[in-house]
């Protein structure tokens, strides 16, 4: 569903991303791993579309189409989701609107007429339960006044709600107690069939533990320098990321002597 | 000179006129008022408190007057429907300047409360009318000399000791005339101790291609635990302009919300001058502003805390696209003596192109050191994270910007005590930022 080449992108005239190869396949479940300013969070922002930042080289493919071309409204409702790792307070939005807002312009965009109040409200319904949302977080203001875990349940009740064919997660385990971990990645699991996918951004191994992976990646310096199977992040665990360090800086300084 | 000349001129030449469509209370002010604006020049555009207003400008066209108070036609047929329909208040129409109270209102109303017009009130009851009219609005405000001077007839409301109104008076004021037109207007309020009352004053452009000119004064008078809510709306055209002082006087333990909507206009100056003027009085003074093409709004506020233990929150929004400007100049005088004085001001605004322009100017001036005040002021533009936060939900751009709009209005909108018309107002605000015509004039027959 998704093949990224080569991808290449700046923010503020700093180039983060310098050349990104991925391919992700229906039913798989990858996780992106890499030390701090690698680039994992510049990957997620680029492939949903974040106008601060600019494309300077490569493409990426969503179901056969330019997803690059594609404003993030639209990548949107072609089925990609972005969980953020710091979702955005947005005092004065009820979630209900906001979602109403979504779904309703998502059909628009299918030609197909918006959902009817009743269908609206049973399918909210059904989508908290998903991640046990308090009732009383779906009529407040976006994020406003959320602590980090409902933030971040907020998250994947959104991901419920719109159905995507690909999501992303940007560190959606930062910040986030044992209890609330697993609930929100018990949520994912819930919401994983054959033909979605998820990519997992993440800083440490412990979310892997709940959402297994069928791939590893590790990014470094703004490439994915290595890939593997699950071994892959236990092994990161038990070695640091210096291992990686010393390993691709140390190879690279072999090839410039 | 020359533009405010006309309007001394008329005044010369038919003083005699005008007093005779009048009454002795009014009557009696207009000299004071006259020489006043002979004797002083206006402001002029940039001097203090008038950074933003042209007064000069603003009545220059050649505005009629209705002077010999002749019967306009006046098809009211759509504007007066604006939030009507919704809201279950004591309804009464004002067409220009000309105050016809019908008798089946004044039945409707509870008794020790009396609607009346000033005409009608110098007449029955001149002492009482000479008591207030005229003792809180300064003559030296040229906005309260014109209006003075060329005033004819104005509305008060009077709520008698311990009387409370239920439903809210309403009062639609229309402009609409077969040439521009200036409307001089005056409310004046009474509120008597431990009385309870609401008032909503809508402002509506019928004449949609001409000039007109409101100018209008309100004076309020709140007493000793009274409570008063007073929500005004202006929903006109680009070419309205409008000239507005509101003062106001609180008693003992009295508590007031005003609250100033600029929904739809074209020039507009809104002044509001408050005064405490007795302990554990409260008021929020609140007002949001949304203005595009080539429309202004500018409030200025003066809240004077005289005496000790009130409390003051105040609140202003604005939103300015295109070429449109806002300004704000908001001062908070806490006196010697006004020990444990509460004060807040709040103004924030949102600037959504680059030839728009906002002016915030609050001024706290403090004269003892038992207080609580605050003030703060933002000018800005949509928060990028926000909208890219939408986006990827699937909201465009567009749709993702008019909710924000919306958004940033939501805690003024909050601010209104009347639920109908808070809800009513959610409405109009959205359609205003989708940039669909609002309340009466999408429910207008006419129009349709």
């Amino acid at each position: 569903m998704l093949k990224v080449k080569e991808l290449r992108a700046e923010i503020n005239g700093k180039e983060i991303l310098k050349g990104v190869n991925l391919e992700v396949r229906p039913g798989e479940v990858h996780a992106i791993m890499g030390p701090n300013g690698a680039g994992k969070s510049t990957l997620s922002m680029v492939l949903s579309g974040n106008p601060a930042y600019t494309v300077t080289g490569g493409e990426a493919e969503f179901y056969g189409k330019d997803l690059l071309a594609m404003p993030p409204e639209v990548r949107s409702h072609e089925g990609l989701f972005l969980g953020f790792q710091y979702p955005v307070e947005i005092p004065g939005v009820s979630m209900v609107n906001f979602m109403r807002a979504a779904i309703n312009a998502k059909r628009e965009y299918f030609h197909e007429p918006p959902m009817s109040a009743t269908d609206f409200l049973k399918m909210m319904r059904e989508k908290r339960a998903v991640v046990e949302l308090d009732t009383k977080l779906a009529s407040r203001s976006v994020n406003e006044g959320f602590s980090g875990g409902e933030k971040k349940r907020n998250e994947i009740f959104q991901m419920a709600v719109l159905e995507p064919r690909l999501s992303i997660l940007d560190e959606t385990d930062s910040g986030l107690d044992i209890d609330a971990l697993r609930i929100v990645a018990e949520g994912v699991n819930k919401l994983k069939s054959a033909d979605n996918a998820t990519i997992v951004i993440t800083h440490y191994q412990r979310l892997l533990d709940y959402i297994k992976p069928d791939f590893v990646h590790i990014l470094y310096k703004g490439r994915i320098v290595m890939t593997g199977g699950p071994e892959l992040a236990l092994e990161l665990e038990e070695r640091g990321y210096d291992w990686i360090r010393n390993q691709i800086d140390g190879e690279n300084e072999g090839k410039e002597a | 000179m020359e533009a405010l000349k006309q309007y001394l001129d008329l005044y010369t030449a038919h003083r005699d006129l005008i007093d005779s469509h009048s009454c002795a209370p009014l009557n009696l002010l207009r000299d004071e008022a006259f020489r006043e604006l002979a004797e002083h020049p206006l402001p002029r555009k940039g001097s203090e408190n008038y950074e933003a207003t042209d007064i000069a400008e603003m009545i220059s066209p050649d505005f009629g007057l209705n002077i010999a108070d002749v019967p306009l036609e006046v098809n009211r047929a759509c504007t007066f429907r604006c939030a009507a329909p919704l809201i279950q208040s004591h309804l009464l129409v004002v067409d220009n300047d000309t105050i016809n109270i019908p008798a089946s209102l004044s039945e409707q109303l509870p008794e020790g409360v009396e609607l009346r017009s000033l005409r009608d009130l110098g007449r029955e009851e001149p002492e009482f009318l000479v008591k207030y009219y005229g003792s809180l609005a300064s003559i030296g405000n040229p906005i309260v000399a014109l209006d003075t001077m060329l005033l004819r007839d104005g509305i008060c409301l009077r709520v008698r000791k311990g009387t409370r109104l239920e439903r809210p008076l309403q009062i639609v004021n229309i402009l609409a005339a077969a040439a521009p037109l200036m409307a001089v207007r005056r409310m004046l309020v009474v509120i008597e101790e431990d009385a309870e009352a609401k008032v909503l004053v809508c402002n509506h452009t019928q004449s949609v291609d001409l000039d007109m000119m409101d100018l209008g004064v309100v004076e309020i008078y709140v007493g000793r635990g009274a409570m008063f809510d007073y929500y005004e709306m202006e929903e006109s055209t680009e070419k309205t302009r409008r000239l507005s002082a509101l003062y106001l006087r609180q008693e003992e333990s009295s508590r007031v919300t005003v609250d100033s909507m600029t929904i739809y206009n074209g020039t507009t100056r809104n002044e509001f001058h408050t005064h405490f003027a007795g302990e554990n009085g409260s008021l929020r003074l609140l007002g949001f502003g949304i203005a595009d093409s080539n429309r202004s709004v500018s409030v200025l506020s003066r809240i004077d805390h005289q005496v000790a233990r009130c409390h003051s929150d105040e609140l202003f929004k604005f939103s300015v696209d295109d070429h449109a400007t806002a300004d704000f100049t908001g001062r908070i005088h806490v006196a010697h003596g006004a020990v444990k004085t509460e004060a807040y001001q709040s103004c924030r605004n949102l600037v959504g192109s680059a030839e728009a322009k906002v002016n915030s100017k609050p001024q706290l001036e403090i004269y003892n050191d038992d207080v609580k005040c605050s003030h703060g002021s933002a000018i800005g533009q949509l928060d990028p994270l926000q909208l890219f936060y939408m986006r990827t939900r699937g909201l465009d751009e567009a749709a993702a910007t008019l909710l924000l709009k919306q958004a940033f209005m939501a805690d003024v909108i909050e601010g209104v005590e009347i639920p109908t018309l808070r809800e009513r107002l959610h409405t109009i605000v959205e359609q205003r930022f989708a940039g669909t015509p609002t309340g009466c004039l999408s429910n207008c027959a006419a129009h349709e």
